[in-house]
């Protein structure tokens, strides 16, 4: 099968996705008929109660499971289009899609340079340009102070902050956040969506937010709410979340 | 690309270097199993060099002297020297019993009988002097724990340690103590008094040996009974020129005797004698080797378990498969490396003290080296297909 050949804008479009898991008499059909979009530069929440697919649209997105049928977008490259997907879906993830999620999962081993870093190392980039990246990286998120430190010296904030980092390494168009402020009190959580509202504007990163988190859905333009696996766009409070100055 | 296996180790090292010395100290039990092997082999070579023979005459039929029992009578020797190609022959004896030293302490040792100045004579003293006289005199290795000057009994009599050697040893391992001929063939022939004495009755009272009329048959008899005159081999030293099988032969031929060279007792010695410890040694370093790639694949597979997450988000994220392989591979072997550093620095440092001779050659070391590698990556393959099965969802929970 080969590429379709209709080009589409970038950030994250999604139109009429569908996944059945099993088939037959025990088929679940998690996602029924999800349309969504997202720009580039923009922060969409993603929220719904437990078991109404948003796990599955997120791993749908994020290039682990394949949907039934629909077809989807993410930086203006078509990833799946009714049965036909992108060969590679290890470098999709690694190039063209960040993560981030409800616990910061940093790597032990590594310091918080080379956990930044690591992305751009497995595509390829010399060591010494991939940590100079995770550098910038780290003070624009204000964790360069803890560049050599240890994941498990930093705090929560910093670590999920690091993890931010980590997402933007290698300039993906798309971010998934899954619950990123979950284990955070209100402050650092406002904190959290602020740096991930200033990545998107700043690097045209469309940015879906799978929350449950009261605290910061009125930060959200639009939401997206899910339930029994299908979607509804609704306008958000947008609250200004910019520090006093 | 930055080294995975490497940082996990920096980082767990405490954890890697615990696990690395208790590994190696299993390798290092396997290569002192296999330097018993090899100490066995070295102590029979070792007998064969000391013993200084190109030929061992001994008694028909038999595997003698250090394998089997042979018993020669000690005049055979003269017809031996007047071979052509003996350039040297001199009887010997051999056999292992309890020696007890000044102290009060027996020693197992074997015991030999020489003809001072002859074959079978130990090659080099590492302090004091040869036998010199007839009779009550002896030298000893220095693996007996006797000095200079100690008196050491054997049987009915005393002797004095004069020399000291160095690796005259059996082919079991016991040192060797060095006394003249004629005391060793009485010690090892020679019955107790007890013994003697009913023989003497029992000769006494047959009427074929204590005739009337016949004055001194029964004395004759009794001496006979009591004197020996038997030797356990002869060994030989061929004339420059001669080929050993072509000395060889005529003895065999003409002496009716069995007589092996050095291949041939090197054969009975290593193939034969040690064969059955040989394979006991290897049916446990065959165990040892099942059980470190047990051990091995118990460790990785609990480590790998234990990052499952990690994997997952390596996947996630987009490593590859064989970098993710790689990882759990190198960690396998940096294992298997401080394993075998910490067993071969053990083997060599507890090897001394073993009370037989326990020789590591460099070959064994390289040998276990690469065996080692080569099970800690078989051992690794569990792991590794854990991991590569790990799916990436796992992350997202």
């Amino acid at each position: 099968m080969t590429t379709p050949s209709h080009a589409s804008p970038g950030g994250i479009l999604i139109e009429g996705l569908r996944k059945v898991y099993g088939h037959g008499d025990t088929a679940v059909e998690a996602l029924r008929h999800v349309d969504m979009q997202v720009h580039p530069g923009e922060v969409v929440g993603l929220v719904g109660p437990s078991g109404s697919g948003k796990s599955t649209l997120l791993k749908c997105l994020g290039a682990i499971t394949e949907p039934t049928s629909g077809r989807m977008t993410l930086g203006g490259d078509v990833i799946y289009d009714n049965g036909w997907k992108v060969n590679d879906l290890r470098s999709l993830r690694r190039d063209r899609i960040g993560f981030v999620f409800q616990a910061p999962y940093l790597i032990p081993f590594l310091d918080v340079t080379d956990n930044v870093a690591l992305l751009p190392m497995l595509a390829g980039l010399p060591n010494t340009q991939a940590r100079a990246r995770a550098r910038e990286l780290l003070t624009a998120l204000d964790v360069q102070h803890r560049a050599a430190a240890q994941p498990s010296q930093l705090s929560g904030g910093e670590q999920q902050r690091v993890s931010i980092a980590r997402a933007l390494a290698n300039r993906p168009p798309v971010i998934l956040a899954d619950e990123p402020t979950a284990p955070l009190d209100s402050e650092r959580a406002l904190g959290v969506m602020r740096i991930l509202n200033q990545m998107a504007r700043h690097a045209q990163t469309a940015i879906i937010v799978v929350t449950h988190d009261e605290k910061i859905i009125p930060t959200f333009r639009r939401i997206y709410h899910i339930r029994d696996g299908q979607t509804v766009e609704e306008a958000g409070e947008g609250r200004d979340i910019t520090p006093a100055e | 690309m930055i080294s995975l296996a490497g940082r996990d180790i920096a980082h767990s090292w405490r954890k890697f270097v615990l696990t690395g010395m208790g590994l190696g100290l299993l390798i290092g039990v396997t290569l002192t199993m296999a330097g018993v092997y090899r100490g066995m082999v070295d102590d029979a070579q070792a007998l064969l060099d000391n013993s200084r023979a190109d030929l061992w005459v001994v008694q028909k039929d038999t595997q003698g002297p250090y394998a089997e029992s042979s018993s020669l009578r000690d005049d055979l020797v003269r017809g031996v020297r007047g071979m052509p190609g003996v350039a040297q022959a001199a009887n010997v004896t051999y056999f292992t019993m309890q020696v007890r030293g000044a102290s009060g302490d027996d020693t197992r040792a074997m015991v030999v009988g020489i003809e001072p100045g002859q074959s079978g004579e130990p090659g080099y003293l590492v302090a004091g002097r040869q036998i010199t006289r007839s009779h009550y005199e002896a030298v000893a290795d220095i693996k007996t724990g006797f000095a200079i000057g100690e008196r050491i009994r054997i049987r009915r009599h005393d002797y004095t340690v004069v020399g000291l050697t160095r690796r005259m040893v059996s082919s079991g391992g016991d040192p060797m103590v060095f006394i003249a001929l004629k005391d060793a063939q009485e010690a090892q022939f020679l019955k107790d008094n007890d013994a003697i004495q009913n023989d003497r009755i029992r000769t006494a009272g047959n009427p074929a040996f204590n005739r009337p009329g016949v004055p001194g048959l029964l004395d004759a008899v009794q001496a006979l009974q009591t004197s020996s005159h038997n030797v356990n081999a002869i060994l030989v030293q061929v004339t420059p020129g001669f080929d050993t099988e072509q000395v060889a032969e005529p003895i065999r031929r003409w002496k009716h005797l069995q007589v092996y060279a050095r291949a041939g007792m090197e054969d009975i010695l290593v193939a034969k004698l040690i064969a059955t410890s040989a394979k006991q040694i290897g049916m446990f370093l065959v165990i040892l080797a099942i059980v470190s790639a047990a051990i091995v694949a118990f460790i990785i597979y609990t480590m790998t378990l234990g990052k499952i997450r990690e994997i997952a988000v390596l996947k996630l994220i987009g490593t590859r498969n064989r970098t993710i392989a790689g990882m759990i591979l190198q960690q396998a072997l940096g294992l298997g490396l401080i394993g075998f550093a910490v067993g071969k620095v053990a083997a060599t440092l507890w090897a001394p003290v073993f009370p037989k001779f326990v020789l590591l050659l460099p070959q064994d070391a390289i040998t276990g080296l690469v065996v080692t590698m080569a099970i800690c990556a078989i051992a690794s393959t569990l792991a590794i297909r854990t991991a590569l099965q790990v799916d990436p969802a796992e992350a997202i929970g």
